[in-house]
């Protein structure tokens, strides 16, 4: 068992917090709480733990090979990436941050509370339908401001 | 993974449930592009995009299981008809905007149970599909019985098309819980769930939405279908055909 190289898994995850969700952009990988592990051993090989968000949703394996690109680029030669299954990710590991970017970005965020309209703030909204343009939305309308948005769903 | 003294009963046990998502995924996702509204089209294109993740870590494993060397790939695309061991529901023709809801409502109803009970399966993997299969669907049983009320409380119309299909499919769910010795096998090594009880479960679930919608529970028929066995009717061959068709025509072809 090598020894834990804090500076370099503090490198590891400063460069994780700039690799986007392809699906949507301005959020990081690590804004997603999908990132469950970071190791770096002595000979500076990396293992990355990831969690997909829904089993089946394609942005997973070009999350992958851009993590690996993004750690490669930094002068890291050995990748691993490895999937953690278990538990299984929750719209709670979004961190606050990730919250306020998908607001920002017109994406209502996963909340216990009341959905309200991620243009006016209007708590007059009418569910469109259950499911969105990709696995973890939902599409909604604003009766106040007319504007339809996504909700990103909770699970 | 060590498939121990009942290996090839825990390796079917786990294709049996990945084939039965994998080609409810495949019919789902002939609706892409085709289904009555871009609503309907998004959330069956979704459910079928869960169903498929789901299918490839089941065969993933199922391939580990059996441990000759088979990844999902060639589990997907190079078996025939016979050695596919889906429930004949999923095979089913989608059929009218009916038929393909009230498939999916008798699929999902019984997928919910069935993941709820695989999380505390002994196989850590099974379990952990489980886990993450359960929040999804339950998601897709919200949508499905949301649309069995919808159409069998809608116009005359909708309703006698949401019957005649609850009539025409429901003889294919009578295996779902028909225990055989792959079931119990499992069972009793903890593997597997107790179908009886998922049947408790599916059957509160499907009496309640059906009293909801004003659709009449179907009497149940002696005949048995056993897909589970690879015994399947007319449809799955040509779905097969479709979708293996390009790695049979070209052999290891990728993106």
């Amino acid at each position: 068992m090598s020894r834990a190289q804090p500076a370099l898994e503090a490198d590891v995850r400063r460069r994780l917090a700039a690799v986007a969700d392809p699906e949507i952009p301005v959020l990081s990988v690590v804004d997603l709480g999908i990132v469950r592990h970071v190791r770096v051993d002595a000979d500076g090989a990396v293992e990355v733990g990831l969690s997909p968000t829904y089993s089946g949703c394609p942005a997973t394996s070009v999350i992958k090979a851009n993590v690996e690109t993004a750690l490669r680029s930094g002068g890291y030669r050995e990748v691993r990436i490895v999937d953690v299954l278990a538990p299984p990710w929750t719209t709670d590991w979004i961190s606050n941050e990730g919250r306020r970017k998908l607001h920002d970005y017109g994406i209502a965020p996963p909340t216990a509370g009341p959905i309200a309209c991620p243009q006016c703030g209007s708590l007059e909204i009418t569910k469109l339908s259950e499911f969105g343009s990709t696995p973890c939305k939902s599409l909604y309308r604003c009766e106040s401001c007319r504007e339809p948005f996504d909700h990103f769903k909770c699970i | 993974m060590s498939a121990g003294s009942h290996g090839d009963a825990h390796f079917r046990y786990v294709l049996r449930l990945a084939d039965t998502n994998l080609v409810l995924a495949q019919r789902l996702g002939a609706l892409i592009g085709n289904a009555p509204a871009l609503e309907e089209d998004l959330g069956l294109g979704n459910v079928a995009l869960d169903l498929l993740g789901q299918a490839r870590m089941l065969l993933t494993h199922a391939g580990a299981l059996e441990g000759r060397g088979r990844d999902e790939d060639a589990l997907a695309f190079l078996r025939e008809e016979r050695d596919f061991l889906n429930a004949t529901l999923v095979e089913q023709p989608n059929g009218d905007f009916a038929q393909t809801i009230v498939r999916q409502f008798l699929f999902d109803a019984w997928q919910l149970a069935t993941w709820s009970r695989l999380e505390s399966s002994t196989d850590p993997q099974l379990a952990a599909i489980a886990a993450k299969g359960v929040k999804e669907a339950r998601y897709h049983l919200r949508f499905s019985s949301g649309w069995v009320v919808r159409l069998g409380d809608g116009t005359a119309e909708s309703h006698a098309r949401a019957q005649a299909a609850l009539d025409a499919l429901w003889p294919h769910t009578a295996e779902l819980f028909d225990a055989d010795e792959i079931d119990r096998a499992m069972q009793a090594a903890g593997v597997g769930v107790d179908l009886a009880a998922v049947c408790v479960d599916w059957d509160r679930q499907v009496d309640g939405t059906l009293a909801e919608a004003t659709l009449a529970r179907p009497a149940d028929h002696p005949w048995r279908w056993y897909g589970k066995r690879g015994q399947h009717g007319e449809h799955l061959g040509r779905l097969l055909a479709e979708m293996q068709y390009m790695q049979r025509t070209y052999p290891g072809a990728n993106w």
